[in-house]
């Protein structure tokens, strides 16, 4: 595996040389993909898997190819038959359009379905937001958004999500309620890290975090915090008032040849990538629209409020 | 590795909501912000192949606030140094700051130019700025120098009017953390360049603040006045009074807290700071601070009027234009939306955001404030520029203030206490019917107010305001303000899913569309002391260049599509056009050359808020880009009338 640190992968007769370097060094044979379609110039454009990935993103991903996502990029591409390649880009505003779009990358791996400045591939699970707390220290569940100790408990939210949302129509919004930022420099301020929030509850700083299901997954599972509890908040599928969102790859727009492909590839490596998610441990939920054998779909969600408990 | 604070705040803004729709296909969903609305994007740096972790770039260090003796051996100096520009901004033969004098009039007394000649009116000689986004402010010329700048990275060139090439003398670049830039900061505009006393002063996107030797273009001196991997830039051109260098900031959508901060022009170091929320002593207010209009608000307003400590990342950022009146020695500005985007976050008057301020530019103290918008709820963000002019209102002549708003409403103010004298509709506005006089309040329409997850239908103006940054311009003969002004509505929907570090949300969608009778923009006659329209002229795109006028009653403005236009100031009537590169954003202006002769010039450069879709340049490439995204820039047809470019141009007869 390589990054792109190194080359530029613009378009042009540079790129074109390089990706001609590369089919002449692994030969023929290995650069066919499973399917055996891709044949001519068209296709080896697509030989490697061109991720715009987060330099420091835990769990979802980082330079060391660490994260959720990095693991899901290796499975993909590797089905595919090719290589992956990251141009490490914050997943911060101006990342469609400074990098997917300016094809200086081709995939962003995990991006809500619906997300409108990029095609999205068919879901490939579905996650949520959670309430997390640390059991050793709340004997009783924190079940919904409606449990009146919100209103007197230190909450640590990510700002603008949906609980943060919920927490202000409920009038939850003074002192208690700490806001934490998705917006931040990875480069400069790696510590912001949306994991942070996990470290306060962790920490005591907070009681509760409202937080993004993965995130708080990962300490569970990952980080192997088993006092820590996870109740997935309840709400619709769809509108503004969801709490779960279905997750794809996201393209250009029009790049449509990569999200069949992408598509065919999620379909055939739904086992592995599924192993992936469980073992950070994200919070599974069905898709809406069940992926053929379904494995993704199965319903993966907590059996009572205290996920996680031993 | 040292953990710092959590960012605590429920406050912090993520984006402006109702800004996203507008950007949402043109920009990234989540980018919009006040800035955003008026800026263009950085380009991506084209050969870099990305950042990296390893080559992050480091916080930036802020400059320290000046010892007492420092500040109080400015003071000394600072009795004689305002001299200078006091006596230059009254030189019609040169524009020696950003909008022409203190008052910000943009009224010139050269009179070669005239309502019956301007026909003649063509390109003396003109100069590529080298850089495509959006071009906005204005020239200097000081003495036989013109200094111009371009959009990021804010090169400045000083070009020699006695040599009949116009060739340079010396260009700057400033060293910009290129890499921190593009993650920080969606914006790529710069509205301008100061001088005093030998120097030229600046700012930079990455928030610097730089001093230059006129003459040679050698730096004197760089202090910072904020990070821009917290996402802290500065646009506004600032403005030098009496020895000190007055800049705002920009980036409320990361958090940023609004603040005003004044530079010592002779050495960088920093005299004060005043911000826009928290407590009295950081506001820094007089005692008798709105002792005039108490129901303005006084005392700890801005801690009062916001939930816990969301004042905090309060927002009421500070990237507009300043004026000042120097027989009471008040400097006036104005401060941007409260963060967070969502209102539901902020219950309270989120005081003093959207506020325009009045300062003594020494101590940096209020002596009034009045919040325009209180609890925003439609990012009418307050930034715009307040000029001062002496009024004739009920018989009595009042040293008056006259600020068009966002909101849509234009404000005559007395300029000594803030008291309202005048707030009427300057575009069409179903938001508010109107500002009640006795409580300084706008008497809303509770079904145009916005709401997260709730659909409120043709609100006006939209979040690119009744009026965006481009400056009016005011003419003492014939009592009018000259106001480009944007002619939209928008829906606010509620429901977009948006992505950032991973974690999905539900943003607010906001759709565009054109206010009544169909075409986006005007040019107004304004008359300040009744609040009426005069005449105007209607244009296919915002009005969304900056307005000169002259003592010979000619009126001079841009178009989006590239129309540099002369029109009489009293009848409107189109004098003359000519076609230039790129769409205009920038102010005009004018000066007397050596050679005796009036030239205007005036930046080309298409950009900002409406004009993202052409200087960002990306949905040629990907057609389905253009789906909603590029939205009413892209049905307006703006595409094909103009394309990007920094240029800059000077006319003669």
């Amino acid at each position: 595996m390589r990054t792109a640190g190194m080359t530029s992968r613009k378009q042009g007769p540079a790129r074109l040389g390089l990706l001609l370097a590369l089919v002449s060094s692994l030969g023929l044979a290995s650069v066919a993909s499973p399917l055996g379609e891709i044949a001519g110039a068209a296709a080896a454009e697509k030989q490697t898997l061109r991720v715009c990935g987060d330099p420091n993103n835990m769990p979802f991903s980082n330079e060391k190819q660490e994260g959720i996502e990095n693991k899901i990029a290796t499975v993909v591409a590797k089905d595919l038959g090719w290589e992956v390649e990251y141009l490490w880009w914050p997943h911060q505003r101006g990342l469609v359009r400074r990098v997917l779009n300016t094809e200086r990358c081709d995939v962003l791996i995990g991006i809500p379905k619906g997300y409108d400045l990029v095609g999205w591939t068919k879901p490939y699970y579905r996650t949520g937001y959670v309430i997390a707390y640390r059991m050793d220290r709340i004997a009783e569940a924190v079940g919904s958004l409606d449990d009146p100790r919100l209103k007197t408990l230190k909450v640590g939210v990510q700002v603008n999500t949906p609980p943060h949302v919920a927490l202000a129509e409920r009038g939850i919004v003074g002192d208690n309620v700490v806001g934490y930022q998705l917006m931040f420099d990875s480069n400069a301020h790696p510590e912001d890290y949306p994991g942070k929030e996990l470290e306060d509850l962790m920490a005591g700083r907070i009681d509760v975090a409202l937080v993004w299901g993965p995130i708080a997954g990962y300490f569970q599972k990952k980080k192997g915090v088993a006092s820590l509890a996870l109740v997935p908040i309840e709400g619709p599928s769809e509108g503004s008032k969801r709490f779960t969102f279905e997750m794809s790859m996201g393209v250009r727009k029009a790049d449509l040849e990569l999200k069949k492909r992408l598509d065919q590839a999620l379909d055939r490596t739904r086992d592995e990538i599924r192993a992936i998610l469980e073992d950070f441990g994200v919070p599974l939920f069905p898709l809406t629209v069940p992926v053929p054998g379904g494995a993704a779909g199965t319903p993966h969600g907590p059996k009572d409020k205290h996920k996680g408990e031993p | 590795m040292t953990k710092k604070h959590p960012s605590r705040t429920e406050n912090g803004r993520i984006s402006a909501g109702v800004l996203i729709a507008l950007l949402a296909t043109a920009c990234e969903a989540r980018e919009a912000t006040t800035e955003t609305k008026t800026l263009a994007a950085t380009p991506a740096p084209p050969a870099s192949p990305g950042i990296t972790a390893t080559t992050a770039p480091k916080a930036a260090v802020e400059t320290p606030l000046a010892t007492d003796a420092e500040r109080a051996d400015h003071a000394a100096y600072a009795k004689e140094a305002g001299a200078e520009l006091k006596k230059l901004q009254n030189d019609d033969t040169q524009w020696v700051m950003p909008a022409k004098n203190y008052a910000g009039t943009r009224y010139s007394t050269l009179k070669e130019i005239t309502a019956a000649n301007v026909k003649d009116l063509k390109v003396a000689w003109s100069m590529s700025t080298g850089t495509t986004k959006g071009h906005e402010g204005a020239p200097l010329v000081v003495g036989s120098t013109m200094y111009a700048h371009s959009s990021f990275p804010n090169h400045v060139f000083a070009i020699d009017l006695t040599k009949p090439d116009h060739s340079l003398k010396w260009k700057y670049t400033p060293e910009q953390d290129e890499r921190a830039v593009p993650v920080a900061c969606c914006d790529a505009v710069h509205r301008g360049l100061n001088y005093a006393e030998g120097k030229i002063l600046m700012i930079t996107l990455d928030a610097q603040v730089i001093a230059l030797d006129a003459n040679s273009g050698k730096e004197v001196w760089k202090s910072r006045n904020g990070d821009p991997t917290r996402g802290e830039t500065i646009t506004g051109a600032g403005l030098v009074v009496n020895g000190s260098f007055i800049v705002g900031i920009s980036g409320g959508e990361f958090g940023v807290r609004g603040h005003v901060t004044a530079y010592d022009v002779r050495n960088g170091k920093r005299l004060w700071r005043a911000y826009s929320t928290g407590p009295d002593a950081e506001l820094m207010l007089t005692d008798n601070f709105n002792a005039a209009n108490p129901h303005y608000g006084q005392k700890e307003q801005g801690t009062k009027t916001w939930t816990g400590e969301a004042w905090k990342q309060g927002g009421g950022t500070t990237w507009g234009w300043y004026s000042y009146d120097a027989d009471l020695d008040l400097m006036y500005y104005s401060t941007g939306n409260p963060g967070t985007w969502n209102p539901d976050q902020r219950p309270g008057d989120n005081k003093w955001s959207m506020t325009i301020w009045a300062r003594n530019p020494q101590t940096g103290k209020a002596s009034w404030g009045y919040q325009m918008t209180p609890h925003d709820a439609w990012d009418y963000d307050g930034i715009n520029e307040s000029v001062l002019v002496d009024l004739n209102i009920g018989g009595k002549k009042v040293p008056s203030l006259v600020h068009f708003d966002r909101n849509g409403f234009g404000y005559t103010l007395d300029r000594r206490d803030g008291t309202i004298l005048v707030a009427e509709p300057f575009v069409h506005v179903n938001w508010a019917t109107g500002i009640d006089k006795k409580t300084g309040r706008p008497i809303e329409d509770i079904e145009k107010r916005t709401k997260q997850g709730v659909v409120t239908k043709d609100i006006c103006p939209n979040a690119m305001g009744g009026k965006d940054q481009q400056p009016v311009a005011f003419s003492p003969r014939t009592q009018l303000f000259y106001v480009p002004s944007n002619n939209m509505c928008m829906d606010y929907e509620g429901v977009e899913v948006k992505y950032t570090a991973g974690a999905p949300f539900v943003g607010a969608n906001v759709a565009m569309k054109p206010g009544p009778g169909g075409n986006l923009g005007e040019l107004l006659a304004w008359d300040p002391t009744t609040g009426k329209k005069k005449w105007g002229i209607k244009e296919k795109y915002p009005a969304w260049s900056g307005v000169l006028t002259t003592a010979t009653d000619v009126v001079f403005y841009g178009t989006m599509d590239g129309w540099f236009k002369a029109v009489h100031a009293e009848t409107g009537k189109v004098l003359w056009q000519h076609k230039v590169a790129s769409g205009i954003i920038g102010a005009p202006m004018t000066f007397q050359g050596p050679d005796g002769k009036q030239y205007v010039g005036v930046y080309a450069g298409v950009g900002g808020w409406f004009g993202l879709p052409v200087s960002n340049d990306l949905s040629r490439k990907d057609p389905y880009a253009a789906l909603g995204a590029v939205g009413i820039a892209d049905k307006s047809g703006l595409y094909e009338a103009t394309t990007k470019g920094g240029m800059l141009y000077v006319f003669a007869i």
